[in-house]
């Protein structure tokens, strides 16, 4: 699909020549993150600035699980989910004490503490500032005992003996995506989505219902971080180490924007709000200065050189000042994301073409 | 009788504020009792103190035989008291229909269920539940709109049908008519003496005398925290104590 437009210059490919597949595994990792992320902020309204932690935490799981266990991802993924879960279970009990900006801070202020935990202080389980790496005299404990031998080489995970990278490695990401996301749909779709929208919008009335906000909250907080945490171990899958750099607070706030990006409290944005900044990011820090002076080859020498020493900002290094823009141009004329734009072209082509005669406002999307 | 609600002996300062004075109330089961008084009387400070909003520095409060002193709003609904608000608090970026579903659910699973895999879709018991309330309170056609595009006094009407869906045994109103139209606050009140007649007790706080002596069973005034009468709306009219502290002296 993304191949179509392939009729532009040769570069926009590029990403998709040597990295292909191990694009197309973050557009399902980061895919699965900003599902779970969505289902805490996009309901409950809980605007999470640490969801990295969970994240970070899933890497460390997974390739500890390699270490010691097995090179097989479906242990690793396992616990990877399960302890996003409970660190998320931790985190969340004392950041729901308090809403809004607050909320935010806290969970801001739990995940800058765990990176740099995982950078200095806990370097005998996270290797610091060099990151968690297999060896190949990690016991691997499961291997062994099924008799297991990976010879002389560095092993990388394998399912069963279909290895975890390339195209493999992203079937098998794109498989727990989908998963992740039929898990999302019912949520949506349950009594429990419907008391998590209650929490988005006014939790004084929730508690003179009956109901007590607090226990929904954290679960959303929980089964956000254990989507967190999968998509960490997925990452450790496709490519077995852990840096604490994965906990940073740009990495947080990188989910923050996929999901608003695509659409806050829409099934599908958070998909595509993740493989779209992904997409883009492999593509814009791609630039450099020479394929820039290449493109523009066709203006004048010195307009050339002007074109290119601004375009040069945005691109590269500079990508996150491409993204900044874009960010600002969508929230400001699509507060609802890539999905109210889907949707509003979807209400011009109805009109335009007289599609569906129904007078009912279309429902929001979900 | 036994009563319902108990309050015995309360106070409650807020600083060097007396707010409630040794208050003392019974709430007879099946009545609608109307607490009247000026501005400051301490009335909704009061009403606070039965929804666990605030709790009295002295005193009791029973519901029922349970006290009701430090549990949370949504344990005290869950034993069976709602509340609606001054201004109305709904949830405003769902539909009618959902408003009114979720305190069904509240009522019926509890203060907290982990509902999540069983689409929405499948409610259909829950949802002809709500959709009848709605037509009780003359919302029936509404129901799959937004909340907050309601008019004032719809939300109002919206408020009491997702009270009324939990089948209360205490219904709590703090000013139902607060800022409505003359039409539409008889509109209310018909619609309270509807609730009234199916046998659900009810607490009105309420500024306008109308609605007070067109609901109410009993009534008692409250003034500077004291209650300084109580007693049936006849009485209450002709009490002098009342006229003097309330009215300023004016006949009623």
């Amino acid at each position: 699909m993304l191949r179509s437009n392939g009729s532009c210059r040769s570069y926009i490919l590029q990403p998709f020549g040597a990295g292909y597949p191990d694009l197309l595994q973050k557009f399902a990792i980061f895919g699965i993150f900003a599902i779970g992320f969505n289902i805490l902020f996009g309901l409950t309204g809980y605007l999470s600035f640490g969801h990295a932690a969970f994240l970070g935490i899933g890497s460390y799981t997974a390739v500890w699980t390699f270490k010691l266990l097995s090179m097989n991802p479906l242990p690793a993924v396992l616990l990877a989910t399960l302890l996003g879960g409970l660190f998320a279970a931790l985190i969340g009990f004392i950041s729901l004490r308090r809403t809004g900006i607050y909320f935010s801070i806290l969970t801001l202020a739990f995940a800058q503490m765990s990176y740099n935990l995982a950078y200095s202080v806990l370097t005998p389980i996270t290797n610091g500032e060099t990151g968690l790496q297999l060896r190949q005299a990690d016991p691997r404990v499961l291997d062994v005992a099924f008799g297991r031998d990976y010879g002389a080489v560095l092993p990388s995970s394998d399912l069963f003996g279909i290895g975890m990278t390339g195209y493999p490695g992203f079937y098998f990401c794109a498989a727990v995506l989908i998963l992740c996301f039929y898990i999302s749909m019912r949520i949506f779709r349950s009594p429990f989505g419907m008391m998590l929208r209650a929490v988005k919008s006014i939790q004084n009335r929730m508690n003179y219902t009956g109901l007590n906000t607090r226990p929904y909250a954290l679960a959303a907080f929980v089964i956000s971080g254990m989507y967190a945490g999968l998509a960490g171990g997925l990452l450790a899958v496709t490519d077995p180490l852990a840096g604490a750099e994965r906990m940073q607070w740009t990495a947080s706030g990188e989910v923050v924007l996929m999901t608003i990006l695509g659409g806050t409290g829409t099934l599908l944005g958070p998909v595509i709000g993740a493989g779209a900044i992904k997409y883009f990011e492999n593509i814009f820090s791609a630039f450099n200065e020479s394929i820039l002076l290449n493109t523009f080859n066709f203006l004048p020498e010195t307009l050339q050189h002007a074109v290119v020493s601004i375009a040069s900002l945005f691109v590269g290094e500079g990508w996150y000042l491409t993204l900044g823009a874009l960010f600002m141009v969508i929230v400001i004329f699509l507060p609802g994301g890539l999905m109210e734009g889907v949707r509003r072209i979807g209400l011009v082509v109805k009109r335009k073409f007289g599609v569906g005669q129904d007078d009912n406002p279309p429902a929001p999307a979900e | 009788m036994a009563s319902i609600l108990s309050v015995q002996n309360v106070n409650k300062r807020f600083g060097g504020l007396k707010a409630l004075d040794e208050v003392n109330l019974e709430i007879e089961p099946g009545t609608v009792h109307a607490i009247i008084g000026p501005n400051g009387a301490g009335k909704s400070t009061l009403l606070n103190c039965f929804v666990g909003r605030l709790t009295p520095d002295v005193g009791t409060v029973t519901f029922e035989g349970h006290s009701l002193i430090r549990l949370a709003p949504h344990e005290i609904n869950q034993l069976g008291v709602s509340r609606v608000f001054q201004t109305p608090e709904i949830f405003g970026d769902l539909t009618l229909l959902e408003n009114v579903m979720i305190p069904y659910f509240a009522k019926r699973d509890g203060a907290f269920s982990l509902n999540a895999w069983k689409p929405m879709a499948g409610q259909n018991d829950v949802r002809g539940k709500a959709e009848e309330m709605l037509a009780d309170v003359g919302l029936g056609e509404k129901h799959a709109m937004v909340a907050n595009s309601l008019s004032r006094g719809d939300k109002r009407r919206l408020e009491l049908a997702m009270c009324l869906v939990q089948q209360p045994k205490l219904l709590l109103l703090d000013e139902p008519t607060a800022g409505m139209a003359r039409a539409d606050t008889n509109n209310t009140i018909d619609l309270l003496k509807t609730i009234a007649s199916r046998g659900i007790t009810m607490v009105v706080i309420e500024h306008d005398m109308h609605v007070v002596f067109s609901l109410a069973d009993k009534i008692s005034v409250l003034a500077q925290g004291y209650v300084i009468a109580e007693g049936a709306p006849n009485d209450i009219k002709g009490d002098p104590r009342v006229q003097e502290v309330y009215l300023g002296g004016a006949e009623i």
